[in-house]
């Protein structure tokens, strides 16, 4: 990754220009070709930087008023077949494995839910227990209550980039 | 909230692997069957109704910089006080109050582990309470987007 490639994913935080060539007019805020701006949006794709390229949708607007996240106690032997499993589940966003803090914290294993109200959480959280055979492991359920600040990453760590170079 | 057939459409089907080519609202278009102008008039519809945050990249976790989850125990009637101090950290990601003993949750992303480590104490001096950091070890999600339920009523 060089420095454009940086000042690509900025501009792609602040999202893609509706209008016929919006590639072409991103290229021109960063004195690309219109074709170099698109293999670089390809590459960074290809090398997983970019994990997805697409709409993002407002889940909240949408209707999407309930969210929860799910921290499970799963053995270390079974964290790999429950975490593939609960990551095939429609309605799972996100499912990341994490280190437990002993004595007071067990849990392993965090996946988040959305759903239109609170009912349909659990509701889905009842059916994945059953669909990935969570039944003996412990889990507690947080949904959120408040957000304080909710914005796209990486702007800290492209300032970082920039001050170090 | 009454949402076209051509809008809910472009909500669904278009969350990853937007197009890559010169005119990608023309080749949303010619996929769907109408014209590039509706889909131009569509999106921006959506945009200004604030159903889309925006057509761009999920950076994948870690691959740039580092990410930390961060959880702290905060009495309630000091929240919104803590809440706002971690706020005005710009490595400061999502902050989320949560249903738990542990009841802030919020996303740091820093330049490496020293880097986050120091905003971890900056937080814990001013704001007087432990932070627990939760480093992530694997992520297996495969984001394709999200599956919405568009259906009326």
């Amino acid at each position: 990754m060089d420095e454009l490639d940086y000042q690509l994913l900025e501009l792609l935080q602040q999202g893609l220009p509706v209008c016929p060539e919006p590639y072409a007019q991103l290229a021109d805020t960063l004195a690309l070709s219109e074709q170099d701006l698109i293999e670089r949006i390809q590459y960074l794709k290809k090398t997983g930087v970019i994990k997805r390229f697409g709409v993002i949708v407002n889940h909240r607007v949408l209707g999407y008023r309930a969210n929860a996240m799910i921290v499970w106690n799963v053995p270390d032997a079974h964290v790999e077949r429950v975490g593939q499993a609960l990551s095939q589940i429609h309605y799972v966003s996100l499912c990341y494995q994490r280190p437990r803090k002993p004595g007071i914290w067990p849990y392993n294993l965090y996946c988040m839910v959305y759903g239109k109200d609170r009912e349909t959480v659990l509701q889905q959280i009842d059916a994945l227990i059953r669909r990935c055979h969570l039944q003996d492991f412990s889990y507690q359920v947080l949904f959120s209550t408040r957000c304080f600040k909710q914005r796209g990453a990486l702007y800290p760590v492209l300032q970082t980039e920039k001050a170090d170079g | 909230m009454a949402l076209t057939a051509l809008e809910k459409q472009l909500l669904n089907d278009f969350q990853h692997d937007f197009p890559l080519e010169r005119r990608p609202y023309r080749a949303i278009a010619e996929r769907l069957g109408v014209s590039e102008q509706a889909v131009l008039e569509a999106m921006q519809a959506l945009h200004n109704q604030n159903l889309v945050h925006r057509i761009g990249s999920i950076i994948q976790v870690n691959k740039i910089g580092k990410s930390m989850l961060a959880a702290m125990a905060v009495p309630t009637s000091a929240l919104t006080e803590v809440a706002e101090i971690i706020n005005q950290f710009q490595e400061v990601n999502h902050n989320y109050e949560r249903e738990n003993s542990l009841n802030l949750w919020f996303v740091l992303i820093g330049e490496n582990q020293s880097h986050l480590d120091a905003v971890v104490a900056d937080i814990e001096q001013q704001t007087g309470f432990p932070v627990l950091q939760f480093p992530l070890l694997k992520d297996y999600f495969i984001d394709l987007g999200f599956e919405l339920d568009l259906s009326d009523g």
